[in-house]
């Protein structure tokens, strides 16, 4: 088979964009495979070294933190419960403030979804000290409860629900009506299947969105057992190690590598239903 | 007392517009009445009225002695067609079909067995499985149907049902309606803006044009006494030609000739309508006049022409030999005449 010079062109420019995105991340699990010596000594590592399960096995199990009782395992667990619970009450939400906005005809409907979607504007950063107090006075902090009730509302994703129910005929609501269908029972037995492509794009999203936070973990958590993934990248393994000043630098890595997977698992499960949600409907 | 009564039905929509006026209608059990009109005349509002999907602005509607103004749709006991099929997407046909019977807590092997048999009547139980974005257009169009008749409904409203099928299919499935109609012999309502649709289905039409009901009658009466000139000029195809005249002493003037009429009126400004195929194309014809065009549709031809400054058309055997130019006779003869006066628009 023969190349054009421009087919050519265009392989190397997204060989290019390929390396670019998966270098840094083979750089990093290599180099997260290496004895702390070579790594102080040689740099990063393109090649495998040999200290891959000593590594890890230190990463997830080793105990650290004041309180000598944290290991990253927890700390995954901590984050993994966070973004899974944002991002299905995110989900579930927007899904039924949509359905509200979109089919029930009240007078505030339009200036409710406006104000909603102005919210947009007032991300958490912005708010983090009220959103501080009210929750800090509701005996919230240190909980779960508190690390995910704040990030709930989402108007990005009643925006997408939105937009996609006015995309669906009346007659559906109309037939469904006339076969019996309550108000409840349209939005179990038709939105959310209709929307199911939409939801797994939502909860990837949003999973990612909810296991990314640093800020707002980092406020409200003083106990340990709280702590998330993101916030440890700070500062787990930064003590010395055996009395030798070492950089622990192959566990920090692993600890990278590790973080990267939930979020990557979700995206490999959804993603059949992501594209489809992004490219096109059941309709 | 009929099996579906509307008492006086008013629509008026919050921006003001009176899609219907005044309705009153009866219809009996078992009947298959059809609402024809215009777009927009009302007569889908009429129809979902009936249904429950619009709410009434004033008036009583009734079914089987039951008012059932204030009752929800779903409890109204009437099943709908709707011009979009409005299939469920996500269901299978067999879902499609059951999904209202489950609603009704119907045990599932009654549920089976009535899906079944519907499917079965409508020659579409090969395709029970299937989802409807796999269906041709007809066979989406069974699945509504069988959807509105497992439910054994009180009565069918169908909103425009074959306006989305091609010319050919229309014509069957215009013919299974009407047999699977007969078979069943359930009340249905059906809207159209076809009169040929109109023609063939009801057992009555209502005439329906801005919100207003023109005429109501079986398919002969409407089309051989049309009350208004709107009906006589919607119902039939091609329409009727109304001549604008003076009629004096039963004697009216259309060009330079003169028509006798069986009774002896005067009316200062009148219509004289003449169906196409009422005119009569002859040698000894006293009309005479110039054929502008002439469309050939094989057994038949339409002449369109003109006397004085009024055009008009007629419908002739094409084995009649007139050409687009040619000049031909004809007459008009008074026992096919329908009489309008031009101020009220009524028949004379």
């Amino acid at each position: 088979m023969k190349f054009k010079p421009t087919e050519i062109l265009t392989h190397v420019i997204l060989i290019l964009g390929v390396l670019l995105m998966v270098l840094p991340i083979w750089f990093s699990f290599a180099t997260s495979t290496h004895d702390n010596i070579e790594i102080m000594t040689g740099g990063m590592k393109f090649f495998l070294g040999e200290n891959f399960s000593q590594n890890y096995n230190e990463v997830l199990n080793e105990k650290g933190g004041w309180s000598e009782e944290v290991t990253a395992a927890s700390m995954f667990i901590n984050s993994f419960i966070m973004a899974f619970g944002i991002a299905t009450l995110k989900v579930v939400i927007s899904a039924m403030s949509a359905y509200a906005l979109v089919y029930f005809r009240f007078k505030l409907a339009v200036p409710i979804f406006w104000l909603i979607f102005i919210t947009l504007l007032v991300p958490l950063e912005v708010r983090i000290f009220p959103s501080y107090k009210i929750v800090s006075d509701l005996g919230l902090t240190n909980t779960y409860t508190g690390l995910i009730l704040p990030l709930v509302a989402s108007a990005t994703a009643t925006f997408f629900f939105r937009q996609y129910y006015k995309t669906i005929p009346d007659e559906l609501l109309e037939s469904a009506k006339l076969d019996g269908a309550n108000s409840w029972r349209f939005f179990i037995d038709f939105l959310l299947p209709l929307s199911k492509t939409m939801l797994a794009a939502m909860f990837i999203f949003m999973f990612v969105y909810g296991y990314s936070q640093y800020l707002w973990p980092l406020i409200m958590t003083t106990d340990e057992k709280y702590w998330t993934v993101v916030m440890g990248m700070k500062i787990i393994f930064t003590e010395n190690y055996e009395g030798v000043a070492l950089p622990r630098t192959g566990e920090r890595f692993a600890y990278v590598i590790l973080s990267m997977l939930p979020p990557v698992l979700v995206v490999v499960i959804l993603q059949r239903w992501f594209i489809k949600g992004l490219i096109q409907t059941e309709k | 007392m009929s099996f579906l009564e509307l008492k006086n039905i008013t629509k008026i929509y919050p921006n003001g517009t009176k899609a219907v006026d005044e309705t009153s209608l009866n219809v009996e059990d078992g009947e298959f009445v059809v609402f024809v009109g215009p777009s927009g005349c009302g007569k889908s509002t009429l129809l979902r009225m009936i249904a429950g999907l619009e709410d009434i602005t004033s008036g009583e509607i009734s079914l089987d002695g039951k008012v059932i103004n204030n009752i929800d749709p779903s409890e109204r006991d009437v099943a709908m067609v709707f011009q979009n099929y409005a299939l469920y997407p996500h269901m299978s046909v067999y879902n499609n079909m059951a999904y209202g019977l489950k609603n009704r807590g119907i045990s599932k092997e009654d549920i089976t067995t009535k899906v079944n048999d519907a499917a079965e009547l409508l020659e579409i139980d090969q395709l029970l499985s299937r989802k409807p974005s796999m269906l041709s257009g007809g066979q989406r169009q069974r699945v509504a149907m069988g959807r509105a008749i497992v439910r054994n409904p009180k009565i069918f409203l169908f909103d425009e049902p074959l306006s989305n099928l091609d010319a050919k299919l229309r014509n069957q499935m215009r013919l299974e309606i009407k047999k699977l109609q007969r078979q069943m012999d359930v009340t249905s309502v059906f809207v159209t803006h076809d009169q040929t649709e109109a023609m063939t289905l009801g057992d009555r039409i209502v005439v329906i044009n801005n919100g207003i009901v023109e005429q109501v009658g079986t398919p002969k009466d409407i089309y051989s006494k049309p009350n208004t000139k709107f009906v006589a000029e919607f119902i039939g195809s091609p329409q009727m030609n109304l001549f604008n005249c003076k009629i004096e002493n039963g004697n009216a003037k259309i060009g330079d000739v003169h028509i006798n009429l069986e009774n002896s009126i005067n009316i200062q400004d009148a219509s004289i309508g003449v169906r196409p195929d009422d005119i009569q194309v002859n040698q000894n014809g006293k009309f005479e006049t110039k054929a502008n065009l002439v469309e050939y549709l094989g057994s038949d031809m339409i002449i369109y022409s003109s006397i004085g400054n009024q055009d008009f058309s007629c419908k002739l055997s094409s084995k009649i030999d007139v050409k687009a130019g040619d000049n031909f006779k004809f007459d008009i003869l008074s026992p096919s005449v329908h009489i309008f006066d031009n101020t009220t628009n009524k028949r004379v």
